[in-house]
């Protein structure tokens, strides 16, 4: 299937029952596969007025306990930002998918990794964070769909896929997993209608008092922590033995793991780590896969990005370099290879 | 007059890579070729990548204008019925399904009048979730030539995995792709198969595989 295809058909069969949301270009055809199956699915689409009337859509479904998503990429996901940060406040469980392109502004449309700090640190005002999931596969994002809902839903926070135009477009075999619908009991919190039966539930982001406010915002950051010790996930390869690790995620890792054999056959040690959550960001992982290694490297579809967090992850006790490309443009396995060798990986 | 070839089908069935193999191998066989990449649809994963290939092949293409740059829907600025009455051998690689069509609506007119001269082949692949069915494959060609306003003459079964297809995988398409075509009346052109995989079977024919992510190249 297609990427963008398989996110739509793995979130339908995750479960998801609404999916509020706005064309744009490289993530349209998961909106029109969804407009296709959605109602066959017994479920609803919704083709909003815009980026921001979908994520409101979004915040008033998910309200009511039901699964809801939507999808953008990256121009849409910073008009998606205020209804995000409301769902956040409101501790409410929801999908969004980001397929990135290339950026600021209206930028391209052309795969970009460039929304990595949006999507780990600054998406919109306020105290929060977003459970951020990167495949690398159009089978990794078919799981990864699959588990954001669950999680999403377990910790009543949202959740995001950070993809992007390369993934969202290319074709690659899938197979649909078993899906085991956790039963997640929504009764405490669900606005679906008291009918006289109990009293009514209230979702809200908005705190009379500041001592009230900092008091949710501080639960929250209680329940981030543990995400942080329990959600993190990453894949390491040929990193045991290596001197320079390369770190990278999504579809880059796909070009840094063939860079990787190459400069593994011309007997360089060389590794990859690869991050499957990038908030909450794989620091143990990433300590433990670059333990024997004398430096790093970070390649991204960005001036640079994630390599903050690997500094951050490793207290700048080994030196990290990075090389990326940008505004659409996608490394090739040969700039990154030259990359390894100019870093004089031991032969 | 020239003979031409509109390859039509899903999205994903496989049409720039059919295209692409058509291509080469007439002028491989010193033919004069054009190929003109008329998908409106699609950004990423199109003829117009294969640019320089086609180039140092003695390939003629046509692209329309800002393929393969940020604008999300390229502009037509070429003329195909001024094309295809010049000589040589024509293939026009249609964007994907009826609404990749609409664009070679606008031309049926001109291309209807080739008569014996056009073949327009359909591209199925048993392995697109929205098509693995042969009746949704039906009904997508039928969409198809309704907004094309041009009849299909053939079926090119070119059912894959991607890098995962393997002899088992062409091999079990062929009943899908028979029922396709008994359903439509017509026949089947050929089967792929990709030249990597090992398999002396007269119903497939070998072919290049060449969209695909780069990192594979």
């Amino acid at each position: 299937m297609k990427g963008n295809e398989a996110l739509a058909e793995a979130a339908m069969r995750a479960g998801c029952k609404c999916f509020f949301g706005y064309p744009i270009t490289p993530q349209t055809e998961l909106a029109a596969y969804m407009a296709k199956r959605m109602q066959k699915n017994g479920g609803v689409f919704l083709q909003a007025e815009s980026e921001i009337a979908a994520i409101n859509m979004v915040l008033g479904a998910a309200s009511t306990g039901v699964r809801a998503m939507t999808s953008s990429s990256s121009p849409g996901i910073s008009l998606k930002s205020e209804g995000i940060s409301y769902i956040a406040g409101s501790d409410l469980p929801c999908v969004i998918i980001n397929v990135e392109r290339g950026g600021p502004g209206l930028g391209g449309i052309q795969p970009s990794q460039a929304d990595y700090w949006q999507a780990t640190k600054g998406l919109a005002h306020g105290d929060f964070h977003l459970l951020v999931y990167a495949p690398a596969s159009v089978q990794e994002m078919v799981d990864m769909v699959v588990k954001a809902f669950d999680k999403a839903d377990t910790y009543r926070m949202p959740a995001m896929i950070l993809a992007d135009g390369l993934l969202g477009q290319m074709m690659e075999p899938v197979v649909f997993p078993e899906i085991e619908q956790k039963a997640h009991d929504k009764s405490s919190w669900a606005a679906n209608g008291h009918k006289g039966q109990r009293e009514h539930h209230i979702i809200n982001s908005l705190y009379l008092t500041p001592e009230e406010l900092e008091r949710t915002v501080v639960e929250r950051f209680a329940k981030y922590d543990t995400i942080k010790q329990t959600e993190t996930d990453a894949e390491c390869y040929l990193t045991e033995d290596a001197d320079i690790v390369v770190c990278a995620f999504g579809a880059t890792a796909r070009v840094v793991k063939s860079a990787v054999n190459e400069a593994r056959d011309m007997g360089i040690k060389v590794g990859m780590f690869r991050p499957k959550t990038v908030w909450p960001f794989p620091v143990k992982e990433l300590q433990e896969a670059s333990k024997n290694a004398t430096k790093l490297l970070s390649v991204e579809m960005s001036m640079g990005q994630m390599i903050d967090d690997i500094k951050l992850a490793l207290n700048c006790s080994k030196p990290v370099e990075f090389f990326g490309r940008t505004g659409g443009v996608i490394p090739t396995p040969a700039e990154v290879l030259a990359k390894i060798k100019a870093m004089g990986g031991n032969e | 007059m020239r003979k031409v070839t509109i390859i039509t089908g899903h999205y994903g069935s496989g049409k720039s890579n059919i295209s692409t193999n058509l291509a080469m191998e007439a002028a491989a066989q010193g033919k004069k070729v054009t190929v003109v990449d008329l998908d409106i649809v699609n950004p990423y994963f199109r003829t117009a990548d294969f640019a320089k290939m086609f180039s140092e092949n003695g390939i003629e293409l046509i692209t329309p204008s800002y393929a393969n740059t940020n604008l999300d829907i390229p502009a037509l600025n070429f003329d195909i019925e001024r094309i295809a009455n010049s000589d040589g051998y024509l293939i026009v690689d249609v964007g994907g399904d009826d609404d990749g069509a609409i664009a070679l609506g606008r031309f049926s007119a001109a291309l209807n009048a080739f008569g014996d001269d056009l073949d327009m082949f359909y591209v199925i692949n048993r392995y697109r979730y929205l098509t693995k069915e042969p009746s949704e494959a039906v009904e997508l060609m039928y969409n198809i030539e309704k907004a094309a306003r041009i009849k299909h003459t053939g079926i090119i079964n070119n059912s894959n995995l991607g890098c995962d297809t393997d002899a088992e995988t062409v091999l079990s398409s062929l009943t899908y792709a028979e029922e396709i075509a008994n359903s439509v009346n017509l026949p089947i052109v050929f089967s792929t198969v990709p030249n990597r995989v090992e398999l002396s079977d007269d119903r497939f024919k070998g072919i290049e595989v060449y969209v695909k992510p780069f990192w594979e190249r």
